[in-house]
């Protein structure tokens, strides 16, 4: 057992009243294992991903990852957001050396930079600053600087969510090739049915109000994958369905609350 | 460019007509001088070198009231944005001086300290401060939670945290502070040379009105405009106009 997420439950208390957000997530995986987390907006995606991360606290339950308990944030798991989060007041090569300036020497943190920054292909603007940069490659940033403090799990919260549809899709090559290189355990959260059937070893899809897993599903299509394939195409029907189910059951609750003011 | 030569008609313009009303008017150099007078003035201060020694005394006087008061706002801003007890008794403090203009504190100055530099020192620290502080505890208090967030999960926290990331991020907030602080210090020197004592801009500015000597008055009061002006577009703005866009406030 390598990440588990063993019975957690996660309510949020706003004026007294308690919400509950997730119920008994209960999920294992595996080393080396690409799993998409997809569900309707509000569910609860983020909010399991930072408990991962260990930003928030579990309620009841806990989350292990190889046997130790996930209490707070650590460099065993690196974490990308929807937006790229780097530091504006460091350039590119600073901003991938930041999580390693207390682990080794400067000349062997550039260097591990410099790797890193190859991998995503924006060795060439190592002393840019991030303004400087388009939207997918601060994002490539924050993946190399997630991966270059080698982390046991990456985490990565609609990390393409902001971008083009060419630009996400050039993405996606990248980041499939990136895990086939480095094996890394990758948990990520989307609400793209596609994005998730094209990159992951496993989907989990989640129901919302309260958020739960409603089903886990292997993925054995091989790769690179095409989303015009049939299996493909089976595939997202099969997720549509579930997802149509849990979509409609907002909607109806944002009628039913409109209609009450 | 369009711009630049519109000002410098405008400008011209304003000259010339106010050389001419004073012309047709046919009023006195010790009632309303004319723009030639002034620029005479001016020269002659310059060239006996009278106004050079004042700029030199005033600006020292700045320079260290200044650092002063960037230094004091900084730590009572950190202090006001990190204690909450602090912030609700010392901080609304501050607010409320805020709404007092630095010169009413001059007798008190005077008193504590002679007639002297101190005084005039007291009141451009007094007027810094107070902005520099507000300002640098909005900054720390609005930096993102993403950044925050990032950090953590990078493995910092506690005093590297503060310094490695939540002081950069409030830089573009220190920056407007400190641009402040240079507002409110000049302005509060000015106001303390002609109440107290030189040397300086604003000593000789009283000391030629008591000689009656408008060509003057008007001559380093321009000068204190046009100074004011020229740090704060020159300096003040181009600095924060590039914080801005390299911290991605504003878009470029
Ligand atoms: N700090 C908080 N306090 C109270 N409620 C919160 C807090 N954070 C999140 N929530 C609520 O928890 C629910 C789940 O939020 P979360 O951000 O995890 O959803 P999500 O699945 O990531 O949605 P999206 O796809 O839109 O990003 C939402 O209803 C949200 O309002
Ligand atoms: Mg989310």
């Amino acid at each position: 057992m390598f990440l588990h997420i063993d019975h957690v439950d996660k309510q949020f208390t706003n004026n007294k009243t308690v919400h509950q957000i997730l119920t008994d997530i209960d999920l294992t995986i595996h080393e080396g294992e690409f799993v998409s987390i997809l569900g309707p907006s509000g569910c609860g995606k983020s909010t399991l991903l930072s408990m991962v991360a260990g930003l928030s606290d579990v309620s009841s339950g806990k989350i292990t990852l190889e046997g130790k308990e996930i209490k707070k944030p650590g460099k065993d798991r690196g974490m990308v957001f929807q937006q790229a989060a780097l530091f504006p007041w460091l350039n590119v090569e600073e901003n991938v050396m930041f999580p390693l300036r207390k682990e080794m020497g400067k000349k062997k943190a550039k260097e591990t930079a410099q790797r890193f920054l190859q991998m995503v292909q924006l060795s060439h603007y190592a002393d840019h600053y991030p303004h400087e940069l388009s939207g997918g490659m601060q994002q490539r940033v924050a993946i190399a600087r997630a991966l270059a403090m080698n982390p046991k799990v990456l985490l990565m919260d609609e990390p393409f969510g902001a971008l083009d549809e060419q630009t996400r899709a050039r993405m996606h090559k990248e980041l499939e090739t990136i895990w086939v290189e480095t094996k890394k355990t990758i948990l990520f959260v989307t609400h793209s049915i596609s994005e998730s059937i094209k990159l992951s070893d496993r989907i989990i899809v989640m129901g919302t109000q309260p958020g739960r897993v409603i089903a886990d599903i292997k993925v054995n299509i091989p790769r690179p994958r095409q989303m015009d394939q049939k299996e493909a195409a089976e595939l997202q029907r099969r997720i549509n369905a579930l997802l149509k189910t849990e979509i409609d059951k907002v909607v109806n609750e944002e009628l039913a609350h409109a209609a009450n003011h | 460019m369009q711009r630049t030569i519109k000002q410098i008609i405008f400008i011209v313009a304003l000259i010339v007509i106010w050389e001419s009303v004073v012309r047709i008017g046919g009023w006195t150099a010790d009632i309303m001088p004319k723009p030639s007078d002034v620029w005479q003035a001016l020269v002659r201060g310059f060239e006996d070198g009278t106004l050079i020694y004042d700029l030199g005394a005033s600006f020292q006087r700045l320079l260290i009231g200044l650092a002063i008061a960037l230094l004091l706002g900084m730590g009572l801003g950190i202090l006001l944005a990190k204690s909450k007890t602090a912030d609700e008794t010392l901080g609304s403090l501050i607010l409320s001086l805020q709404s007092v203009p630095s010169i009413v504190w001059l007798p008190l100055a005077i008193m504590w300290f002679g007639l002297n530099e101190k005084a005039v020192i007291f009141i451009v620290v007094l007027g810094g401060t107070l902005v520099m502080t507000i300002n640098m505890r909005a900054g720390i208090k609005n930096v993102s939670p993403l950044y925050i967030k990032a950090a953590q999960t990078m493995g910092s926290k506690g005093i590297d945290l503060f310094i490695k990331v939540i002081l950069p991020a409030a830089v573009p907030y220190a920056v407007t502070g400190a641009r402040l602080a240079w507002a409110f210090a000049w302005r509060g020197l000015m106001a303390a040379e002609i109440l107290s004592t030189g040397p300086g801009l604003g000593y000789t500015l009283k000391y030629a009105s008591d000689f009656g000597d408008m060509s003057l008055v008007i001559a380093v009061m321009i000068l204190i405009g046009v100074i004011g002006t020229v740090v704060d577009l020159i300096f003040f703005q181009r600095v924060e106009k590039n914080v801005m866009r390299r911290w991605g406030l504003e878009a470029s």
